[in-house]
């Protein structure tokens, strides 16, 4: 008898779990099934009317029934949660991430972006970056570079002057005596800075432009020291493993002096218009340092040799980035400059 | 500068040798080679012939026919050139031979010429590109066998190369071909031969020529006098050779001096002996007109060295010649000048004549006075080995006046091994000094240098000139490549350009700002436009317009040209700028130079006040980033003329002023864009770096839950300064008071309000909210005397 309800309550409770498809619904059939006020629960306290042996068969068989239903409640609480989650996802919105959005990137100077890759891989071959100024004077831009009034070498800088008799500085090398008194012997220092020729301006000349400046200065610093610093740091600059070669260079504060060629970054040395078919770019004047340069220093050139070094940042940002036309670097255009958004 | 291989070889036995290749090896040590001709390279099959029989061509008013013999036949040419004769020897082009045009070779072909039949070509000098002259045909000497290459008979194959200028200025040495002659004497270490020249004492027994030097910008004076010259046409060689670098011929006189000029690097000029007997060389007080030889009149300033005649000028020294002196087609007689005159006199009197001549610009070298004699005895030389009649009547008359001193440099391998950082053997070092001209003596690794005088008079003068003179003939791509083997030191960091990349990384990539780069003047006429008025600042004294002469006294007016200048890239966009700015000038008198940022933001989305916010919160990120620290603004006492004079604010740290923050004045905000909200600062990047960075106290975060409690507060939020308002509440607000925040700020109907949020925290225990009352009371009251009642 018992036994018939027990399998009458089983079948009843399959049937009412089949058909409870929500949450709501099942919940509902858990309650009325096991709740303390349900059948299996009734049925339960009807066992104390029973005998130790039908008590202990009985017992069983409504357990087993009890067992049955929790874990089956509990695998279609599961199931019925993973419908929900897949219903959720099925009728989800969908997103377009290539829907246009007016969004503001920031853009550093081209200058900048060069000038960093210049100072950092000076910087972890020990060089000081420092800074110097854009007006000074005849002294640090001329005579400290053994440059004395009327050298030929001044025909080649067209200087702009201040009513106050100084002048805008025509190139980076103004800052050696500068850098040189500043710390003395040995030094290893780049300075970048702007500088100013009073010429015309058209798509290859401007009057304002970047250049950086180098010197190291030891004892025993050689040219064969010049030319191993030189390839580094240019093939760092360039990511490339690049040859380069010195020709002889004349400028009044190096002895001797060399104008520094790399092999083209177009063709590979292979020889394109680029380079005229030489495989040859011509990039930067370089050489010893003067003795007269290093006296004025402050600095026994019998004791201590050195080489400077000046690279175009401006040349060899247009180099890099491809830009054709000198005058985009200080028009202000956001055209232009808002391309450099990335470092 | 050009130079000719042939030339060049007279000097040097170049032979067994790879020609273009040692004219790369010149790139690498002596001087860039530009480009390279080959010359005569576009002609060939062009052999010596003659004209035997020469007819008008019936229907052209200038065709002949000719009948040319080739030495192995009679051949029909129809030729238009007017000089075109029987009896005439020219260059015939045959059949298959080849001439140069500008765009290649042309191959001759047989084939009819206005319906007669054509073998072959008769040239003219020009054809076979071995001079300008086109008029008609080369006309070849009546001795020369027919048959015989023009090419085995005159140089016409010649490699020539080109030099820049600029790479030779430092070397007055090679203005001429025998010096670039010693430069591949010692790359191949071939030996340099002499030139041949006449001896200048064997003229000694004739009279003086009358010279007097009355000026110290004459170094040294030469003079010759030479009669019975009947040679008035250069022979073809040497006119081959000049055409070749450039110069075209004149007439034998002439293009003799410009030829040893060429050869030697030392400027001549041949006076008419009738017109000058005499010579004085000096300067006058007054200017005056002279007519030079290319027919200009030009004005003679004080400071210009003339060589006059009896006091009539007739040369401006070292430039150029007068016309009324020069030679003429019927000169037979002549004044030689084979001078030295001081550089930098010739170089500022070119520039003040506007004039710069083949002469000037190898004087303004500074050239060798021992060059002027071995000038003028090859001119002899040349002169009677030509014109064998041609007669030297006076002495080689010197007037010396200025000798460089003699230099001489002691040097030993130690010090080149230090400088190259590689072996040269001593060995080497001497035979290189030696090729190149200098003395040399030696006592083992020790070496005495005597500078040769031609590179004495500025170019070689110190040990580090040595080094040169043999690493560059040595060639710095044998060069061994090392690293240093100084020791390492630390580097010494900039914090001011450390300052300048923190400033430009907060506002690239936490605003979005663009960088740009603008000049370090004034754009006047920019200015202009915007209604702001120039500053009154150092000016330079020679921009290429006045508009660019006044330097920039703020980033800003340039900024806001840009900002207008890009209306149209986005509705809003930031810019700013690290740069120079110029304060006037300082106590000493120099420029007051500066470092500065500018920041500048155009928006026509926002109100004008949320643009100035904007930027407010740029200007702090930057200075919180770079010191640590927050800044305080307070009203800016005189603001710039196109600053808002109400919205002007000064920028502080610490009690230091860093710059300013404002947004436009109305009058340049109708000028620049009324419908956006434009808003900028400027910061001093220098001052800013300089500040002390104040730094990170840590404090462990409370583990016990905060109480926020808000008030509301009627009070008109312009009137309100939030800086004082938080430093007063925490003045009374009690330890527990850990922060105050604004949460709302209301301005509309009914007046406005700003809600307050003050945050209590212990570290000890959970806070109750009723043991704070005294605090907020005492909060309220103080809030209360300065104006801020609760809101209902």
């Amino acid at each position: 008898m018992l036994s018939q309800q027990i399998e009458a309550l089983r079948a009843s409770f399959r049937e009412a779990l089949a058909k409870a498809d929500t949450k709501e619904a099942l919940e509902a059939v858990r309650v009325s099934f096991l709740g303390k006020k349900g059948p299996i629960s009734d049925l339960m306290k009807g066992l104390r009317d029973l005998s130790p042996e039908e008590k202990k068969d009985a017992g069983q068989w409504i357990n087993a029934l009890k067992t049955e239903a929790e874990a089956a409640v509990a695998e279609k609480g599961k199931a019925l949660e993973e419908a929900a989650l897949a219903a959720a996802i099925r009728s989800a919105k969908k997103f377009n991430p290539t829907l246009p959005r007016e969004a503001s990137h920031g853009s550093y100077h081209p200058i900048t972006l060069v000038s960093r890759d210049v100072n950092r891989i000076f910087s972890t071959m020990g060089f000081t970056v420092e800074d110097y100024v854009e007006i000074t004077d005849d002294y640090h831009c001329f005579e400290a570079l053994n440059i004395p009034k009327h050298h030929p070498a001044r025909d080649m800088q067209d200087t702009y002057y201040i009513e106050n008799g100084q002048l805008l500085k025509t190139h980076t090398s103004a800052a050696q005596n500068h850098i040189m008194r500043k710390y003395g012997a040995p030094l290893r220092a780049i300075f970048p800075g702007r500088c100013f020729r009073n010429e015309a301006i058209d798509a290859c000349h401007e009057n304002t432009f970047f250049q950086m400046e180098g010197m190291m200065i030891d004892k025993d610093v050689s040219i064969s020291n010049l030319i191993y610093f030189m390839k580094t740091m240019l093939s760092e600059v360039f990511g490339a493993d690049l040859s380069v070669r010195l020709r002889p260079g004349f400028f009044p504060f190096t002895e001797p002096g060399f104008e520094l060629d790399i092999s083209c970054t177009i063709c590979g040395g292979k020889g394109c218009p680029s380079c005229k078919n030489t495989g040859w770019l011509e990039l930067c004047p370089c050489g010893m340092i003067h003795p007269n340069v290093l006296r004025e220093g402050g600095i026994d050139p019998e004791v201590y040799t050195g080489f400077a070094f000046g690279l175009g940042m401006t040349r060899l940002a247009m180099m890099k980035y491809g830009v054709k036309d000198i005058r985009d670097f200080n028009s202000g255009s956001l055209k232009a400059l808002s391309q450099f958004d990335a470092k | 500068m050009l130079f000719s291989m042939n030339w060049i070889r007279d000097f040097v036995d170049l032979s067994g040798l790879d020609i273009p290749a040692l004219i790369h090896r010149f790139t690498l040590s002596t001087a860039e080679v530009e480009d390279v001709y080959f010359k005569g390279a576009d002609v060939s099959g062009v052999i010596v012939a003659r004209i035997v029989s020469c007819e008008a061509h019936p229907s052209s008013d200038h065709l002949h026919l000719l009948k040319v013999d080739t030495g192995s036949g009679i051949v029909d040419c129809v030729c238009g050139a007017p000089n075109a004769r029987e009896g005439l020897t020219v260059a015939f082009a045959t059949v298959g031979g080849t001439v140069p045009t500008p765009s290649g070779a042309l191959t001759i072909a047989a084939r009819k010429v206005a319906g007669y039949p054509s073998e072959g070509m008769c040239c003219s000098e020009a054809e076979l590109g071995i001079s300008d002259d086109n008029s008609g045909l080369w006309e070849l000497p009546a001795d020369l066998p027919l048959g015989t290459d023009v090419k085995a008979i005159y140089d016409v194959d010649d490699i020539v190369f080109e030099v820049d200028n600029k790479s030779l200025t430092n070397r007055p040495d090679l203005w001429g071909h025998y010096g670039i002659a010693r430069e591949f004497a010692a790359m191949t270490g071939r030996a340099l031969l002499p030139v041949p020249k006449v001896e200048l004492t064997a003229f000694d027994h004739l009279p003086p020529v009358e010279i007097d030097v009355r000026d110290a910008l004459a170094y040294r004076y030469i003079g010759i006098k030479a009669e019975n010259v009947t040679v008035h046409e250069s022979p073809m060689q040497m006119k081959i050779r000049l055409y070749y670098c450039g110069s075209r011929a004149i007439n034998f006189l002439a293009d003799l001096t410009n030829y040893v000029m060429m050869e030697l690097g030392q400027p001549m000029h041949a006076f008419d002996l009738r017109k000058v007997d005499k010579i004085e060389v000096q300067r006058f007080e007054k200017p005056f007109s002279f007519v030079t030889l290319d027919h200009e009149e030009r004005e003679i300033g004080s400071e210009t060295l003339m060589i006059t005649s009896n006091d009539e000028p007739v040369a401006i020294a070292g430039i150029k010649g007068g016309l009324a002196s020069g030679i003429a087609d019927d000169t037979t007689s002549l004044l030689l000048e084979s001078a030295t005159f001081d550089g930098v006199s010739v170089r500022r009197s070119g520039v003040a004549l506007g004039l710069r001549t083949d002469a000037s610009m190898r004087y303004e070298k500074m050239l060798d006075p021992e060059l002027a004699p071995v000038a003028s005895a090859r001119f002899l030389y040349l002169l009677t080995k030509i014109d064998a009649g041609a007669t030297v009547i006076s002495a080689a008359t010197d007037k010396y006046l200025f000798r460089y001193p003699t230099i001489e440099i002691d040097i030993d391998k130690a010090y080149y091994d230090r400088y190259t950082g590689i072996d040269i053997p001593t060995d080497r070092i001497e035979v290189t000094l030696r090729a190149l001209g200098f003395g040399v003596v030696r006592t083992g690794d020790a070496l005495h240098v005597t500078v040769p005088s031609w590179r004495a008079t500025k170019d070689v003068s110190i040990k580090a000139d040595l080094i040169e003179e043999v690493t560059r003939i040595y060639g710095y791509d044998n060069f061994e490549i090392k690293t240093s083997v100084s020791p390492l030191y630390p580097v010494r960091e900039d914090r001011g350009r450390e300052a300048d990349d923190v400033a430009k990384d907060v506002l690239v990539k936490s605003f979005g700002y663009h960088e740009v780069h603008s000049y370090l003047w004034c754009d006047a006429a920019r200015y202009k436009d915007l209604g702001i008025a120039l500053p009154q600042n150092p000016r330079i004294i020679n921009a290429q317009t006045p508009d660019h002469d006044t330097l920039r006294a703020s980033m800003i007016p340039t900024l806001l040209s840009f900002l207008a200048e890009n209306r149209g890239f986005a509705p809003a966009y930031g810019l700013f700028e690290v740069g120079k700015t110029v304060h006037g000038f300082a106590a000493d008198g120099s420029c007051d130079e500066h470092k500065a940022l500018g920041i500048a933001l155009y928006d026509k989305t926002v109100s004008e006040e949320e643009a100035f916010l904007t930027v407010r919160d740029a200007v702090v990120a930057i200075i919180r980033a770079v010191t640590h620290k927050t800044p305080v603004f307070a009203v800016l006492d005189e603001p710039a003329d196109f600053m808002h004079p109400a919205n002007a604010f000064a920028i502080t740290v610490d009690g230091v002023t860093l710059g300013a923050l404002s947004v436009l004045h109305p009058a340049v905000k109708a000028k620049l864009d009324k419908k956006a909200a434009v808003a900028f600062a400027e910061m001093d990047m220098a001052t800013l770096a300089s500040l002390p960075v104040a730094p990170i106290r840590y404090k462990t975060p409370s583990r016990f839950p905060a109480i926020e409690i808000d008030f509301s507060f009627v009070a008109d939020p312009a009137a309100v300064n939030f800086d004082e308002l938080c430093a007063l509440c925490r003045e009374v607000g009690g330890a527990l008071l850990t922060d105050i925040s604004v949460v709302d700020v209301y301005e509309g109907e009914g007046g406005s309000s700003i809600a307050l949020r003050f945050v209590f925290s212990s570290d000890e225990r959970t806070l109750a909210k009723a043991e704070l009352a005294p605090y907020t009371d005492a909060i309220l009251a103080a809030l209360g005397a300065r104006g801020l009642k609760i809101k209902e």
